[in-house]
């Protein structure tokens, strides 16, 4: 018998690998309409990382005057006239689906402009790499020098990079903190290095992520690790904006030769500029591909080198899918233009306007005050000597205004109520002191004689009587139900 | 073994020389990130033998067994040094807690609540076996939370009732027995008592104030001085019907609660008396 199966012709000198290693990416620098759109985004996305917890609010007394601040301590999280208490993370559940149809809107029509300039590992990653170069020059350099045996030189500038990149991941793990505690407080008490332990792990694990995301994971986090950039494609459709080399106008390409006509060619000359750029080292003339955060340097490369070839823009361009396949004549400006209206954009802006009105129409009616009330257990009821019933009751009352209270509370549903608030401090539920910003807990004991239901409903309104304002909650008086 | 190195055609690695069914086993090395991590932890490992307690023995250089690290640190001193900070915590309120009385302790926030964090737990260590954790009591065992006292709901009556118990065995505690009636009266002037107590029939008033007023005062409202129950509530420490009266009459049940005094230190017992006290019946 013969052997059916021919064994796969591979040369042993060139074993298959199975595992790519990581390539190491030397982005070349580039100048253009989209550099500068880069520069922009990081100059305003990093102010506001820095500068947001230094921007001051006025609450009032009794509040933190802090625009944006996460008060774990006190569980409060204060965005300028927004508070939020635990009871209410609803707000942030409505904010996260505002982000994240945002971010599928802003999909939809521009394709992965977050990617290219907005997300934090791009913007990190691009400084990280504008140091490097920096340092240790562009992308010829790096690559000779990074191929070069270790030398004084070399140890010189790589520890000089090193040092700014921890320098720069530092900053970025201290602005963190600050969202979290009085920022100007934490900075006094950073420099004078007297932070609790909490606070300094946290600068150091930011620190290390960052140094760690920004200066060896790059691109990996783009094309391994993140969620975003795999289920993206969903999002796209023929309409959608993306990076594209024209191949139809490209090709056939090859390298100019003396006294070539150029319109009559392919346009594209195989400088490898538009590869050079690309953070994530890929070849945009093979087609979009996954690893692709449309950060548009290829097409500030390409445009240059059109540039001294005196042969229009875009032959690497945004454009939408039709539009690549329209057909035009060679050269010519593309003639579609991407549909914004559509179908989808519309869905997503009907959900964020939805999404929006709820957020706000909650902040807008949010009460100021708030009951809670838990009817005992254990007993459920007690029976008094003279036969009276007696039933006990913690009640929570939430003042959530800045200002120290006196609330009233009331007992109804139930015939012949007294009541008697236990504790230290002959209270009396006309007058319940609730500090400002503050929870406060009173335990009510409730008489009433034995009623016909034996578990009658009740109604316990908490009024604050200058604002007139109320809320209700809904519990039960228990009472032995008559043997006659 | 195999004798010489043998590359996989395909991939072009050398196999171990292992086969399984013609299957070969590739000799790839691990991953270099793999290794790294690996040496890492063994160098961590080997460090944390040498600070921290790690290997059991059978003897054991530490007192509970085991080696004990250079640091000294152990779960046990870590347990012992929490609770000294709790301890330390307490101390302050204990101290203040201790010199108050009970008037300035129940006009003092945190000396209130103080006591009735410490009472709320000790009452489920050892009064909620009797009493119920919700101190609701069973048929024998008083509920705490009416406001019915046999020897009296203030607060020092409380905490006496604690330290020395009722009909315990302690030389302060509370004593007082109801004689077995059906050896003293018959049948008829017992159950003449009976309608007495329950619906104010003046057939067995003098049948009563023979034998009963004494201790349960003339009106059958009870004394608290003798502990004699009061018996013109609708509160019962035994069963409450007709039958039930007539049997505690003839035979009666006592209980018996434990003298606290010897097991419970001075300040625990307060705490209980005021925790017992704010259930919702406390005299003052
Ligand atoms: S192909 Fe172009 S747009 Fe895409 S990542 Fe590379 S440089 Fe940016
Ligand atoms: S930069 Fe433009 S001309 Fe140069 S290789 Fe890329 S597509 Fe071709």
């Amino acid at each position: 018998m013969s052997d059916q199966h021919e064994k796969p012709v591979l040369s042993t000198d060139q074993p298959l690998q199975l595992f790519e290693k990581q390539k190491r990416i030397f982005p070349k620098r580039v100048w253009g309409k989209f550099r500068k759109l880069k520069w922009l985004a990081m100059l305003i996305t990093l102010s506001i990382y820095y500068l947001a917890p230094f921007l001051r609010y006025n609450r009032g007394p009794n509040a933190p005057d802090q625009a944006i601040l996460i008060d774990l301590a006190d569980s409060r999280a204060y965005f300028f006239f927004i508070e939020i208490w635990p009871q209410e993370v609803y707000f942030l559940t409505g904010i996260l689906i505002v982000a994240a149809i945002g971010l599928f809107f802003l999909t939809s029509l521009f394709g992965r402009v977050w990617c290219g300039y907005l997300c934090f590992q791009t913007v990190w990653t691009d400084l990280f790499v504008w140091v490097e170069r920096f340092v240790q020059g562009d992308r010829n350099a790096r690559l000779k020098l990074a191929k070069s045996k270790w030398s004084l030189e070399k140890a010189r500038k790589y520890l000089t990079t090193h040092a700014l990149w921890l320098l720069i991941s530092l900053g970025t793990g201290g602005a963190w903190v600050f969202y979290f505690n009085d920022a100007y407080v934490l900075l006094d008490q950073i420099f004078h290095l007297d932070v609790e332990p909490s606070v300094m792990g946290w600068i150091i694990a930011l620190t290390l992520s960052t140094y760690l995301m920004a200066g060896f994971a790059r691109e990996q986090v783009c094309t391994y690790m993140c969620p975003y950039a795999r289920f993206q494609s969903a999002m796209f459709d023929q309409d959608s904006l993306v990076i594209g080399y024209d191949d139809r106008r490209g090709e056939t390409r090859g390298k100019l030769k003396k006294g070539q006509d150029l319109t009559k060619r392919g346009h594209c000359v195989d400088c490898t500029a538009c590869v050079q750029v690309c953070p994530m080292g890929i070849d945009i003339r093979d087609g979009l591909q996954m690893e692709c955060i449309a950060c548009g340097l290829c097409v500030d490369a390409c445009n240059s080198v059109m540039d001294k070839l005196s042969l229009p823009h875009g032959l690497i361009r945004y454009d939408t899918d039709r539009g690549f396949r329209e057909d035009r004549p060679n050269g010519s400006p593309p003639s579609v233009k991407p549909h914004y209206l559509r179908l989808r954009t519309l869905w997503y802006v009907g959900i964020l306007v939805s999404v929006s009105v709820g957020i706000l129409y909650g902040l807008l009616t949010r009460s100021p005050l708030d009951l809670h009330v838990i009817h005992d257990r254990n007993p459920l009821f007690v029976t008094l000597s003279d036969g009276t019933i007696r039933n006990g009751y913690d009640i929570k009352i939430l003042n959530k205004t800045h200002h120290d209270k006196m609330y009233k509370v009331t007992f109804e549903g139930a015939d012949g109520i007294t009541t008697k608030v236990q504790g230290v401090g002959n209270y009396s539920l006309i007058a319940l002191p609730v500090f400002a910003d503050s929870v406060a807990h009173f335990r009510v004991f409730v008489m009433a004689p034995a009623q016909q239901n034996p578990r009658t409903p009740i109604t316990v309104t908490l009024t604050d009587p200058f604002t007139g304002l109320t809320d209700h909650y809904e519990t039960i008086f228990v009472s032995k139900k008559y043997d006659d | 073994m195999a004798d010489k190195i043998e590359r996989d055609d395909h991939s072009g690695v050398e196999t171990t020389g292992h086969e399984w069914d013609g299957i070969k086993e590739l000799n790839n090395p691990a991953p270099r990130w793999w290794l790294m991590v690996w040496l890492v932890t063994t160098i961590w490992a080997i460090g944390y033998w040498v600070v921290y307690p790690a290997w059991p023995t059978l003897s054991g250089e530490g007192e509970r067994g085991g080696t004990v690290g250079n640091s000294g640190w152990t779960q046990y001193t870590q347990l012992e040094e929490s609770q000294a900070e709790i301890l330390q915590q307490r101390a302050k309120y204990l101290s203040d807690f201790e010199k108050a009385s009970y008037s300035e302790i129940t006009k003092n926030e945190a000396l209130y609540a103080f006591g009735l964090a410490g009472g709320a737990s000790a009452f489920k260590d050892n009064c909620a076996t009797c009493h119920g954790t919700g101190g609701a009591g069973a048929p024998g065992y008083p509920n705490l939370n009416d406001d019915d006292w046999i020897w009296g709901g203030s607060l020092d009556d409380i905490e006496m009732t604690i330290a020395y118990g009722i009909r315990a065995d302690h030389e302060e505690t509370r004593y007082n027995e109801m004689p077995p009636f059906d050896e003293m009266l018959d049948q008829n002037t017992i159950e003449m008592i009976t309608d007495f107590i329950l619906s104010d029939q003046p057939a067995g008033a003098p049948a009563y104030a023979d034998n009963c007023a004494s201790c349960h005062g003339d009106t059958g409202r009870g004394s608290q001085e003798m502990g004699g129950p009061n018996l013109k509530d609708v509160i019962w420490l035994y069963a409450g019907t007709r039958a039930d009266i007539i049997a505690q009459i003839k035979r009666p049940k006592h209980g018996m609660m434990p003298a606290w005094h010897s097991r419970l230190d001075k300040q625990t017992i307060r705490q209980l008396s005021l925790y017992v006290h704010s259930l919702g019946g406390g005299e003052m």
